[in-house]
């Protein structure tokens, strides 16, 4: 029996063919395929089994053996589930972890050589006695960011993704395990130097937190439009430098500001401590945020 | 690369899904992957086909539904299509776009023989 709408399958002839009942009329090659409408702007895509001989279009070939307009003759089950729902439930598992603890955390993105480990130590060297912080480094290869930020004092965990390219929900979990990260303190996640592949991955943390440094060019918000759209906080570094550079941060700004209209946006320079009150700032209104949740 | 992680997130979906029909063919894998996604179809399709192989659905063709990019322009006040995340309104030129629509990644159905 048909599995599309019960009839007998290629039980009717017309003069000696096998036609299937309720077949259309004609060929049915316009409209989609499918039991639902093809999203807009979508071209169909045609996967029903037609066979042509000339004088003859047969669509009773199929495993259905028949036709129905829309339909395509295999059976259609429909799943509907995010590509990255299994990081996303395991990010959501982490963020419950960081609540309970009343951990602030932050997920820091950018290119290699933005600055991210520089500014980092710095940071920590400040909050020092203010805030308790661990820190959660990402690169390929090697253990150099964790051990430059253990030299602060604060604890530090390197996770190595051999030939990944971004961290992973699943990867921080397993860092949480390891460095349980200090009651209402400060969670820094350096991710892998990376502007493109970062920005799908939730990790459970609070923001993320983009740096683009004065070194690269105004146009890498446009150049690379996801990162700057999932982050909350741009920081644009290395503004000790601007005076022996072209670039034109006032236009930098504006292309970050032009694919995400709420991006904050802080100027600072580890190296002259040039916007640090601000970033601080900000980080401590989250993390008081955090505490009182 | 993270179109090698999505494409890995794709065939566990689709080995779940499976499960639930044991013996029958996977003809075709359908995917909906929005305009605004942070993924290169073109790379994801040929992950796929690497990651596939072995797999339940080895050898089946890859439909990808693409949405069309949405933006809430909050100047108009109003819901407006845009191509790119950087898209400016179409009505008022503004950049004070925030997108809405056409950043979803999902496998939507499997079409079995």
């Amino acid at each position: 029996m048909c599995t599309v709408c019960g009839c007998g399958g290629g039980t009717l002839t017309i003069d000696g063919r096998a036609v299937p009942m309720r077949a259309p009329a004609k060929a049915h090659n316009e409209g989609g395929t499918r039991t639902w409408r093809p999203a807009a702007d979508t071209p169909p895509v045609e996967t029903e089994a037609v066979h042509a001989t000339p004088g003859h279009l047969h669509f009773g070939h199929g495993p259905a053996h028949a036709h129905a307009p829309g339909l395509s003759q295999g059976e259609m089950v429909r799943i509907e589930r995010d590509i990255l729902g299994k990081n996303d439930a395991l990010a959501a598992a982490n963020r419950r972890r960081l609540a309970e603890r009343g951990v602030f955390a932050l997920n820091l993105v950018s290119s290699p050589g933005s600055g991210k480990t520089t500014l980092l130590v710095e940071t920590i060297r400040r909050l020092a006695g203010r805030l308790p912080v661990a820190v959660v480094e990402g690169d390929q290869q090697t253990e150099f960011d964790a051990e430059r930020i253990r030299a602060t004092g604060a604890p530090a965990l390197q996770i190595n993704t051999g030939k990944g390219c971004h961290l992973d929900a699943h990867m921080v979990g397993r860092a949480l395990d390891e460095l349980p990260p200090p009651q209402n303190g400060l969670l820094l996640i350096e991710n892998v130097g990376n502007l493109v592949c970062p920005a799908a991955f939730d990790l459970g943390e609070a923001h993320k937190v983009v740096i683009l440094s004065v070194t690269e060019g105004e146009d890498k918000p446009l150049k690379y439009p996801d990162m700057f759209a999932a982050a909350d906080l741009m920081l644009l570094s290395k503004v000790d430098l601007l005076p022996h550079l072209s670039f034109d941060a006032g236009r930098a700004v504006d292309y970050a500001l032009r694919v995400n209209p709420k991006l904050r946006v802080i100027r600072c320079s580890a190296t002259s401590g040039e916007g640090f009150d601000d970033w601080l700032a900000w980080i401590e209104a989250g993390a008081t945020r955090a505490r009182n949740r | 690369m993270h179109e090698m992680s999505l494409a890995e997130g794709v065939r566990g979906i689709v080995e779940d899904a499976a499960r639930a029909h044991p013996g029958r063919k996977i003809a075709a894998v359908v995917l909906e992957i929005g305009a605004l996604a942070a993924v290169e179809v073109e790379a994801l399709t040929f992950c796929l086909d690497v990651v596939l192989r072995g797999s339940v659905a080895e050898g089946a063709r890859v439909d990808v539904e693409t949405t069309p990019g949405t933006g809430w322009c909050m100047q108009c006040a109003a819901n407006v299509p845009i191509a790119a995340l950087y898209d400016a309104c179409p009505h008022c030129g503004s950049y004070q776009v925030q997108p809405t629509g056409g950043t979803e990644m999902r496998v939507k159905a499997l079409e079995l023989e």
